[in-house]
């Protein structure tokens, strides 16, 4: 993601809802002058063959992101914490919906 | 500190090295070696040139399409191409490189496109041949991308993969229609393969004890499998295609070698290659002068969007995205 400015217009990102019931996914990125300029570039450049039903642009500027430097740090208070799946636990033999 | 610097690096080489190997992918913000980068950035600047270069063969027969039909074809077919330049740019941008810096840098001749644009399309047929075998090469080449270490790029890959299909597989409808046509018509398609044949095995760049970028490629993933590896897998490919379209391939040393389990095939004419590479081949002025001119008329047009865009957002100062930049429960539908 590079927030520069280019001769082309700010960097957006683009998010597409590929049919109702899904959640947006990055598709990747443009250069258009404004919002509605990079909607509609989205739309040619990335749901040329009905890939959406709805679309997200985003200024890259706008995205705030972790760093992969404190990749470890930042996600480690989740590593050692094994009883949040449920195949942690032990349960008989033979017990049904659970 | 220089030393805890050092050891920095260490780190962060063995860190990459360690995704790398374990078939991960490198992602935009990673650290990544300076030479891993600029290889990335010079391969997909290349492939991005190459398919806006690439628009130019064929739109040249928009206009003369024989049928409306064959025409919105290949108008959409153009249109892939740009939009496949425009995923790599992309692409490439995630590597801190500017899209105009390298518009820029084609223009000036300083980084190339693949020399096969800088062939004509002299008959209709030709726009069937590229499809079939152009593209087909293109095909080749671009399914091991989707693998490439570096993410970013094998999405777009991935991308433009599913697209690619439908261009080889119009212009192999179009070469089959000609071939089983009128005898005008049959020649017509059986001389567009005689000339664009050895082209597109040059595609696949120089043999592989010359090929002076492969082998580091390779040990970074990037690149999967050796040019003349992915040279014959096309060959193999294309001479059952070519008896089911009725055309001969130009090569009277093509035959099946039983021993080895695929074909061989004549010498490709290597100076030939490094003659259009070198910016000799029949198109490479012509190709960089249209390019340059598109970009100049479309001046106007880029001006004339951002001096809508300045005036808008300083009428609206409090938020120049007003209305779309709200959160999921808003945009839900």
């Amino acid at each position: 993601m590079n927030g520069a400015t280019s001769t082309e217009g700010p960097l957006w990102e683009v998010f597409v809802r590929s049919r109702r019931g899904l959640s947006h996914t990055h598709a990747g990125s443009l250069h258009a002058p404004d919002a509605t300029m990079a909607l509609r570039n989205a739309r040619d450049l990335y749901t040329r063959r009905g890939e959406g039903v709805s679309i997200w642009v985003v200024p890259a500027t706008a995205v705030i992101a972790s760093s992969p430097d404190e990749k470890d740090p930042f996600f480690d208070p989740a590593a050692d914490k094994a009883y949040r799946h449920p195949t942690f636990y032990e349960i008989p033999e033979g017990v049904k919906h659970l | 500190m220089t030393t805890a610097q050092a050891t920095d690096t260490v780190d962060q080489q063995a860190d990459f090295d360690a995704v790398v190997s374990a078939e991960g992918r490198i992602e935009p913000r990673d650290w990544m070696p300076d030479a891993y980068r600029a290889t990335l950035v010079r391969q997909i600047a290349q492939h991005a040139h190459s398919e806006i270069i690439g628009m130019q063969p064929e739109a040249n027969w928009i206009t003369r399409a024989p049928s409306l039909r064959r025409k919105a074809i290949l108008m959409a077919k153009v249109q892939d191409e740009a939009g496949h330049g425009l995923y790599l740019y992309g692409a490439a941008e995630t590597l801190d490189v500017d899209r105009g810096e390298l518009l820029d840098k084609l223009h000036a001749g300083r980084q190339r496109y693949s020399s096969i644009f800088n062939y004509p399309t002299l008959t209709w047929a030709d726009v069937g041949a590229i499809g079939w075998l152009v593209d087909g090469a293109a095909i080749t080449n671009q399914v091991p991308l989707c693998r490439c270490s570096y993410g970013p790029y094998a999405r777009a890959m991935v991308r433009i993969c599913k697209e690619e299909s439908f261009h080889q597989r119009q212009g192999y409808e179009l070469l089959h229609a000609l071939s089983h046509g009128t005898p005008a018509q049959h020649a017509m398609a059986q001389d567009a393969v005689d000339r664009w044949w050895w082209p597109s095995l040059m595609m696949f760049g120089p043999p592989d004890d010359e090929s002076s970028h492969s082998e580091q490629s390779m040990a970074w993933r990037i690149k999967r499998h050796s040019n003349d590896e992915l040279r014959q897998r096309f060959v193999d490919i294309c001479v059952p295609q070519a008896e089911s379209l009725g055309l001969a391939l130009p090569d009277p040393d093509l035959r099946w070698n039983e021993e080895r389990g695929t074909h061989d095939f004549g010498e490709i004419d290597w100076s030939e290659f490094q003659q259009v590479l070198r910016g000799n081949g029949p198109c490479n002025e012509q190709r960089l002068d249209q390019r340059r001119t598109a970009h100049e008329n479309g001046a106007w047009v880029r001006e004339a969007a951002a001096a809508h865009a300045a005036k808008h957002s300083a009428r609206t100062s409090d938020d120049a995205v007003s209305g779309t930049a709200t959160g999921e429960g808003a945009m839900a539908g």
